[in-house]
């Protein structure tokens, strides 16, 4: 049965990770009518997700403070169009919602980017963030082999709590130099707060070896992963393990604000100091604007909440606290930038598009995003090019085009629905 | 709440505990959650939604991404191998 | 910049134009085709590729009955990617009036060699399980064929280049006429013949061209196998198509070969930007609902839209332009350029070698425009 509802909000946000959450409570702690809008069924986002007791101290205080601010929380729901100006569309269960607003805080967060390599299309090779979702989801992993690779500070918090679940985490591969590291290591003596940080993991991680200039050429199975080739300084090597965690750091989720029309600059949402985007009465916060982590996205929410209701001096006062949260960030893209020889991974006939099952050959056929796309289908599957997109931007320069609705795939009902502003 | 509950993955009884996602139960059975357009065995990706690899029919309802769906008694669940 | 000799200059590297080039290349002629943007980027791209037999005119019927023969003689051709499926045409009728016009339509094929059979509400239900109750039967026309546009585009475009004609792609036309294309940046090509195959843009190179933009939307959902087995037009889209003021849907359905299910149609009239519009969205996904009521539980992948290229008496422009004796035109084939492609191909290149046409051309000359046109 239809059960569309429509609903009215000061300031609506869309997604609950860190940066939702910060932009829903502060807006709301004024007296706006604040909404918040996600898919998840919890507040969280990627970071924060699990059970309350596995949440770290800094989510469980802004979820407190989200709960007690009052904004309203409307979870599986999926934002997937703007018919008209100032109103959203989310699919529910059964029904859509119309979300009007006045003004609007994308909190989109991110994704893992994947790397195409020979063999990386076996069931149990998953993401780093993506093994770890899966056992956080319940899935056994005690006892079971793992080998962590990719690149990007998510792999030591993915190998820590993998370990701690009672996984063999064989060891850690990490693409980015031992050079760039280090210095990486030595910029966090600016970040007390990371060494402490960086402490704990290292006790979490004591034992498994970490490998840099290292990477997974290919892995093998017959029905599923059995085991992986690394290459380690030019040397390779065979280990057997029963999952492979690797993910490639993280790509912004800028698909919603392209659809409404807000400026991308480098592939990043463009805002003003206030986290304000091209269009007047939309802000942006965290991870689209710029790969920050949870810091910045905190702190970019807030004063996305602020700005959005007209706090302009409360902003300002955060200010200092995102250009501190935001050199971080610039320092973690810079040590974890990935090399030239991750382009060699992929043979001619390894799948870049896993939705069409395209291989790397028909695409280099092709000048453009748009031309593979036409004529081998890449990108036109149910992932909308959020797992192919990256690859291929990656391996042959190419942008993304512009993005239509549905933004997510939705029910064909949910795109023929009625609502009052039709 | 009991600490297990029963579904059904492609006709076979398995017993999971409460909570735990579709696709994970359709690991404890053994299973790939899909075959691919030629033909590989295929299951979860990005663990968040967004990848679609994870999909399986769900009492009848195709392309369910069983990353995100939370097991309930009595399930069906197929994967189209 | 080069001033290199061609037999031909083909403007628009669309299903048409590529069909042009390859004929013309095959008869022997140097061929120079050219598009601003990626082969079959246009209204190939957009639309739905169904090559279908339409009898709205003896002059349709038998420039799209000519096709349709010229695709089933390459299907054994064609590579994988082209997904070339026979899987036949439904028009499905609501009501006794609309039963009427099937069986008129059976007579009317029948008499021209084209198979079809009429099928009563049981027939239909036997064939299509997934329409809904209450239907009163239907057309079925097992010829038709379904095709993916682009790849097809392509496949012509390098049986063309095999035969030594050029590609230039992402190369804009900025004018055409007395024997000269000039590209943007200086370029220039001549030609003693240049053909306008620029769809929805052919107007914007031959000024006086009568051809207005027809905007359409489709959707294409995830793979539901063994849902759809024939592609499905209701007989209403004959008032869609005939209508030349208002915005109209019809139910058109097809499935690809992958399983998804494509779902059109719309028209619309003045509508110049490429935006997909949600009020007419709403109509047509609402309009398919009525016929296959399980189309709503599916998932939805991507929608689009795409420009038809329609002249005011609903025939392409095939042949001469009266005012260039070096200009030609390929365009204007509204709704069926998949289909008629191949005809035209034929036809124009019959014109530029001065030989006799297989079917008349007349109804397809741009010179009846002038006549025409006033009186419509």
């Amino acid at each position: 049965m239809d059960k569309n509802s429509a609903t009215s909000f000061d300031v609506l946000v869309v997604g609950a990770g860190p940066a939702g959450i910060a932009a829903a409570a502060r807006a709301a702690e004024y007296g706006l009518r604040v909404g918040v809008v996600d898919d998840n069924v919890a507040p969280g986002g990627q970071i924060w997700r699990g059970s309350t007791h596995e949440q770290s101290t800094k989510a469980k205080v802004w979820s407190d403070r989200l709960r007690a601010s009052g904004a309203s929380t409307l979870f599986g729901m999926r934002v997937f169009d703007q018919p008209s100006p100032n109103v959203l569309l989310a699919e529910q269960e059964s029904g859509v919602a119309e979300l009007h607003y006045g003004k609007l805080i994308l909190a989109t967060g991110a994704r893992e980017r994947f790397l195409p390599f020979p063999g990386w299309t076996l069931p149990n090779v998953m993401g780093a963030g993506g093994l770890q979702a899966l056992v956080k989801s319940g899935l056994p992993i005690e006892g079971k082999r793992v080998v962590v690779a990719g690149t990007g500070p998510l792999l030591l918090a993915v190998a820590a709590y993998l370990r701690k679940k009672g996984a063999k985490v064989r060891m850690i591969c990490e693409q980015s130099s031992w050079n760039r590291l280090a210095s990486f290591g030595v910029g966090l003596l600016r970040f007390p707060g990371k060494i402490s940080q960086a402490v704990v993991l290292r006790k979490d991680l004591s034992g498994i070896p970490i490998a840099t200039n290292s990477w997974v050429v290919q892995a093998d199975g017959s029905l599923k992963l059995e085991s992986v080739t690394i290459s380690r300084s030019g040397k390779r090597e065979r280990v057997a393990c029963d999952y492979l965690a690797c993910g490639f750091h993280l790509v912004p989720n800028i698909e919603l604000p392209m659809l409404l029309g807000c400026e991308i600059r480098d592939g990043n949402v463009k805002v003003d100091e206030f986290q304000q985007t091209s269009i007047s009465n939309m802000f942006c916060a965290g991870e689209p604007v710029g790969i920050g982590g949870v810091d910045a996205a905190l702190v970019e929410g807030q004063i996305a909440g602020l700005a959005a209701g007209g706090r302009t001096k409360e902003a300002r006062s955060l200010f200092s606290a995102r250009r501190k949260a935001r050199r971080f960030a610039s320092a973690l893209e810079r040590a974890f930038r990935l090399r030239a020889e991750l382009k060699q991974l992929p043979t001619l006939d390894t799948l870049v598009c896993r939705c069409e099952d395209v291989a790397y050959a028909r695409l280099q056929q092709h000048d453009s995003w748009r031309a593979a796309k036409l004529h081998t289908r890449c990108g036109m599957g149910p992932c909308q090019g959020r797992v192919c997109g990256p690859a291929t931007e990656f391996l042959l320069n190419w942008n993304p085009e512009s993005v239509r609705p549905p933004v997510f795939p939705v029910r064909v009902e949910s795109l023929a629905s009625t609502t009052a502003i039709r | 709440m009991p600490s297990q509950i029963v579904l059904r993955v492609n006709g076979v009884r398995v017993s999971v505990p409460t909570g735990v996602t579709v696709a994970v139960a359709t690991a404890m059975a053994e299973q790939a959650c899909r075959t691919s357009v030629s033909g590989e065995p295929r299951g979860p990706l990005c663990g968040m939604g967004i990848c679609f690899e994870c999909r399986v029919i769900i009492n009848g309802k195709a392309h369910c991404r069983s990353c995100q769906i939370v097991c309930e008694p009595g399930m069906d669940i197929r994967t189209n191998g | 910049m080069s001033n290199k000799p061609f037999d031909v200059v083909i403007v628009g590297a669309g299903i048409v134009g590529a069909a042009c080039a390859d004929e013309c290349a095959r008869r022997g002629m140097s061929v120079a085709l050219i598009d601003r943007d990626v082969i079959g980027g246009g209204a190939t791209a957009a639309g739905m590729g169904h090559v279908v037999v339409m009898d709205d005119s003896e002059a349709q019927f038998a420039l799209t009955r000519y096709s349709q023969k010229l695709w089933h003689s390459l299907r054994t051709e064609f590579p994988d990617d082209i997904e070339y499926e026979q899987c036949g045409t439904i028009w499905v009728a609501v009501d006794d009036e609309e039963m009427g016009e099937v069986r008129r339509k059976h007579g009317f094929y029948g008499e021209r060699g084209v198979s079809t059979q009429v099928l009563n509400p049981k027939e239909l239900r036997a064939l299509e399980p997934n329409l809904r109750d209450g239907l009163a039967g239907g057309l079925l026309v097992p010829e038709d064929v379904v095709v993916y546009p682009p790849c097809a585009a392509r496949f012509f475009t390098e049986r063309a280049q095999k035969q030594g004609a050029q590609l230039f792609t992402t190369a804009s036309v900025k004018r055409i006429g007395q024997g000269q294309v000039e590209l943007s940046g200086g370029m220039q090509l001549s030609a003693p013949r240049i053909v306008n195959a620029a769809g929805a843009w052919a107007a914007d190179l031959t000024p006086g061209l009568e051809i207005k933009k027809r905007k359409g939307h489709l959707l294409i959902t995830d793979r539901y196998p063994a849902f759809l087995q024939h592609q499905l037009v209701e007989l209403g889209y004959l008032k869609s198509a005939h209508s030349v003021t208002s915005d109209s849907v019809a139910f058109n359905v097809q499935p690809r070969r992958t399983g998804q299910i494509l779902i059109g149609s719309s028209r619309q009239y003045g509508a110049e930007h490429k935006e997909v519009d949600h009020a007419i969205l709403t109509r047509m996904l609402q309009r398919a609902q009525e016929y296959m009521p399980a189309l709503v539980a599916m998932s939805a992948i991507r929608t689009w839209t795409g420009f038809r290229a329609a002249t005011p008496d609903k025939l392409p422009l095939i042949g001469p332009w009266s005012g260039d004796k070096t200009l030609f035109l390929a365009t204007g084939h509204e709704g069926l350029g998949i289909t008629t492609s191949l005809g035209t191909a034929k036809l124009l290149a019959d014109v530029l070698t001065e030989k006799t046409t297989e079917i008349p051309i007349e109804p397809y000359l741009p010179s009846r425009a002038r006549e025409e046109f006033a009186h419509a």
